[in-house]
């Protein structure tokens, strides 16, 4: 009796979010398939033999595999000594430090590419140093068109990811273990290895899975800075969807996309299912320590000015970017920003751009955490069947082509009462659908690890349910929640990718308005995307800083 | 606790001030593509004489806005499109999305421009994507500027032009199809091999190539682009600080650059007939093209519109463009494209 009670609940927790999928994503995706297999009512399977009879198809999907896991694999070195640092030591700047990693994410490519060229391209910033210092004929560093370009652009965009998951998760780990390891003669370098890299899995899974599935899906970072000589399976979607109008052909690409990664995703799920962790410890933000001996200051000292240089730099290059005018330091960008008497339908008015982006994102952040909970919750019940596989299927928005799903849009959202093609609506929609699986995954390695005997413990006390949820679980996973509402925010903040089909121009956002300056000859319009993306860095800063702010006032 | 009650309140605040989408009066729905511009007076204006409400629907880039309205076939998503152009032209054809009108204004527009006998696609405007280079480069350098396509494969020309991806960019398209019409099918590989052994670019589309790459725009090394015949005018236009001539001039010599022609039509299906008519009537109006060539930068079709003068000094249009018949580009699109890749990536 209990026991079927329980599970109807579970399923009360899947009904929101999976409601929520079938309708935007599964329904639209399902048609879209359809109409490209079966084009007049008959079956075409003439995508499927030519992927496999032409080599160029298989090459590209090679391509795309390793540069995924490559980039994920570089990540993951660059970035797991940050996330040491996050989770272990308290120190000035700490804050604003978090808040700058996360600033990548809400960049659109076009912008990320404009900064890695203004600092490391032919005439960069770095470059025009060396031939200085150096007195060198020619720039030293020849990047552009490169993968080493592209995937030091993917480190830059997800270096936050490993530092938020791996280090909110690595700030709960009890130390105990580590202690009683040394204690009996392992060396630090056994101990890392033998106890705190396997008790970390779980959270590193998750991130990995996560740049994994972000760098294989990656469109425009590899369609700037690669240029032409490279292209992943989404690029070749889009190009056979838009320019070949090959429907057929980009319903296969987009189908092996989605299947390949599925299959990925519920490995990850079964994998960390299984490691059922309980070396838990609450709090996490007493045991910080300042960085006290010498090794802790060069330590720090060395992580911060290597994230400085690999995150910090391209940043500040778009800055020096927006100020620099072809006759030297000038505001004129932002000046014409504010002040240009344009009489163009489509001006868009800064303030508009950002209430309109931070509508858009705050919106998107309620729904996503919504729907993140809930599924998160159902996923890490105890015990239960079938969880790896509604894991994978809920994480498959992340894996599916922006160009697909646009048209599965166009052609089922549009009767009564889901005639939302027109609506602002779908914007939100949109998003939550990239961001949801997020949350979800900043959310499971916590929720997971709560001691079940800590929630009974509550029980025995007489704790009803909702205050063992209230008080037990939400304080735990107070720091996933954050990373979570974070990335939720931020996704929204630069989605551009997914949105171009959805984007009504009567409420633009940043990123659209840094596109619509972009795409015309003349330095002021150049000038006024570089002015533009720097605000959008700015009011992205602010608001994470307020979530943070709002996560501390929580805790007291 | 309280931060996710926060986080809950905020949200529903976003959720509550949104923007609410229902419409007032009778709405028009005009559907187009990214670049499309047009001046908020003038839309005012025609909206003041039809009372009606103007709604712009934005799609994408012109190949993709163009599919969504043939997906949205069975229930179209607007009254009235623009921005077909000639590389499109066959496909929004032989889709049968268009109903024809035979708009008085077509009187004030010359033959060559009107690609549709049965007048289901009305030409609006027109530009030709060309070689644009940086003139002070050319002066530092002490070499004679590209005056023709063939310049380009001059051993002194090596590592100098970027170009377009033509499986991505539009304006990369149109100049595969120059280099088509102008070296025949048999010819065009031969340049385009010799273009690749003299060290070209190729960018995947104008934002990278033209910001990314192009001397006179960006600290690129490339002072030769393709870019658009009216580039140099709206660099003028648009200059930082007000300029007496253009730093950049477009090559618009016989047959080295392909014109591009956008049209308009009225949506298949639509209820609003009249009022779709009175849209392209007004397109195809003196004052709306008059308003085309500093809003988008392409010239209007309309003879009896004036130009305005930073156009007339600085834009360029060719005598004798190159042009690919539009039939023919819809059929050999894929296989002309692949030929390319083959010869100039792999």
């Amino acid at each position: 009796m209990i026991v079927q009670q329980q599970k109807t609940k579970g399923w009360l927790l899947l009904a929101a979010p999976l409601l929520f999928l079938s309708l935007f994503y599964f329904y639209p995706l399902l048609k879209i398939f359809s109409l490209s297999f079966f084009p007049d009512g008959s079956w075409t399977n003439s995508g499927l033999v030519r992927f496999f009879s032409t080599p160029t198809y298989l090459r590209i999907l090679w391509f795309t595999c390793w540069q995924a896991a490559l980039s994920t694999l570089l990540t993951l070195i660059v970035a797991l000594p940050g996330a040491y640092i996050y989770a272990h030591y308290s120190f000035p700047g700490k804050g604003l430090v978090r808040v700058l990693t996360t600033i990548p994410f809400v960049l659109p490519t076009v912008v990320t590419a404009t900064a890695f060229r203004a600092l490391l391209g032919d005439g960069g910033l770095v470059n025009t140093l060396l031939m200085n210092l150096f007195h060198l004929q020619g720039p030293p560093i020849h990047l552009n068109q490169s993968i080493a370009f592209f995937l030091l652009a993917h480190v830059f965009y997800n270096y936050a990811l490993v530092m938020r998951i791996v280090g909110g998760y690595w700030a709960g780990l009890a130390p105990e273990l580590q202690q009683a390891a040394s204690m009996l003669g392992a060396s630090p370098c056994r101990v890392f290895t033998k106890i705190t890299l396997p008790l970390l899995m779980p959270a590193i899974g998750s991130a990995a899975l996560l740049i994994f599935i972000f760098c294989f899906t990656s469109f425009g970072v590899v369609l700037i800075l690669g240029g032409p000589k490279f292209a992943t399976l989404e690029v070749e979607i889009y190009r056979q969807a838009i320019h070949l109008f090959n429907l057929p052909m980009a319903a296969t690409l987009s189908l092996i996309q989605i299947l390949m990664n599925f299959f990925l995703m519920w490995l990850h799920a079964r994998l960390s299912q299984r490691a059922d962790l309980s070396w838990f410890e609450g709090g996490g933000s007493e045991k910080l320590k300042p960085a006290r001996t010498r090794w802790d200051v060069f330590w720090i000292t060395a992580n911060m000015g290597f994230m400085g240089i690999l995150l910090l730099a391209p940043l500040l290059a778009l800055v020096i970017r927006s100020f620099l005018g072809d006759h030297g330091w000038t505001p004129a960008y932002y000046l014409a920003l504010f002040t240009q008497q344009t009489d163009s339908l489509f001006f868009v008015p800064p303030a508009s751009a950002i209430f309109n982006s931070i509508g858009f994102a705050l919106a998107t952040m309620g729904l996503a955490l919504l729907l993140g909970l809930s599924a998160a919750a159902f996923i890490a019940l105890p015990k239960k069947t079938g969880a790896a596989l509604w894991d994978a299927l809920i994480m498959l928005p992340l894996a599916t082509s922006a160009v697909t799903l646009g048209f599965g849009y166009i052609i089922t959202l549009n009767k009564p009462p889901l005639n939302l093609r027109n609506s602002g609506l779908l914007v939100i929609f949109a998003h939550t659908l990239v961001a949801f699986p997020f949350v979800i995954r900043c959310l499971l390695p916590s929720l997971r690890r709560i001691p079940t005997a800590l929630r009974e413990a509550a029980a025995l006390l007489g704790a009803s349910p909702l205050q063992i949820k209230l008080s037990i679980d939400l304080p735990l996973i107070s720091k996933a929640l954050m990373g979570g509402a974070v990335f939720a925010f931020a996704i929204s903040m630069g989605e551009f990718g997914a949105s171009t089909f959805v984007t009504r121009p009567q409420t633009p956002t940043l990123p659209v308005a840094i596109f619509r300056f972009l795409s015309r000859p003349g330095e002021l319009n150049y000038g006024q995307a570089m002015a533009m993306s720097v605000i959008l860095m700015l009011v992205t800063s602010l608001a994470f800083f307020l979530l943070e702010k709002l996560q501390t006032a929580g805790r007291r | 606790m309280k931060q996710i009650i926060f986080l809950l309140l905020f949200s529903l605040a976003a959720w509550l001030l949104l923007p609410s989408t229902v419409p007032a009066q009778e709405t028009l729905t005009l559907m187009t593509h990214d670049s499309f511009n047009v001046s908020r007076k003038l839309i005012q204006e025609f909206e003041q004489q039809n009372q009606v409400k103007l709604q712009v629907l934005k799609a994408g880039d012109a190949g993709a806005a163009l599919i969504q309205a043939i997906l949205s076939k069975e229930n179209p998503l607007a009254d009235v499109f623009f921005g077909v152009d000639n590389t499109f032209f066959s496909r929004a054809i032989q889709a049968d999305i268009f109903e024809p009108y035979a708009s008085p204004e077509l009187e004030n527009i010359d033959d060559r421009f009107k690609l549709d006998p049965k007048n289901r696609l009305l030409p609006v405007d027109y530009g030709d994507v060309c070689l644009n280079y940086d003139k002070a480069w050319f002066i530092k350098k002490g070499l004679a500027p590209p005056t023709d396509l063939e310049d380009l494969v001059k051993p002194e020309y090596k590592g100098l032009t970027v170009v377009e991806n033509p499986a991505t960019s539009s304006p990369g398209l149109a100049f595969l199809l120059a280099t088509i019409s102008r070296f025949g099918e048999q010819g065009y590989l031969v340049y385009w091999q010799q273009l690749r052994d003299n060290e070209v670019l190729v960018a995947n589309g104008w934002e990278d190539a033209y910001y990314g790459h192009f001397t006179s725009a960006s600290k690129g090394n490339r002072p030769i682009v393709v870019s658009y015949g009216s580039s140099p005018a709206a660099v003028v236009y648009y200059a930082e600080k007000p300029m007496d001539s253009a730093p950049t001039e477009a090559v618009v010599s016989d047959s080295s650059a392909f014109r591009q022609i956008e049209f308009v039509g009225i949506v298949k299906g639509t209820n609003k007939k009249i009022l779709a008519q009175k849209l392209v009537d007004f397109m195809l109006s003196r004052p709306f093209q008059e308003n085309i060539p500093l809003q988008m930068f392409v010239f209007p079709v309309n003879r009896t519109a004036t130009l305005p003068p930073v156009f007339k000094k600085y834009a360029r249009v060719a005598r004798t463009p190159a042009t690919v018949a539009p039939a023919a580009i819809e059929k050999n699109r894929e296989a002309w494209i692949e030929a390319w890749t083959n010869t100039v990536l792999r």
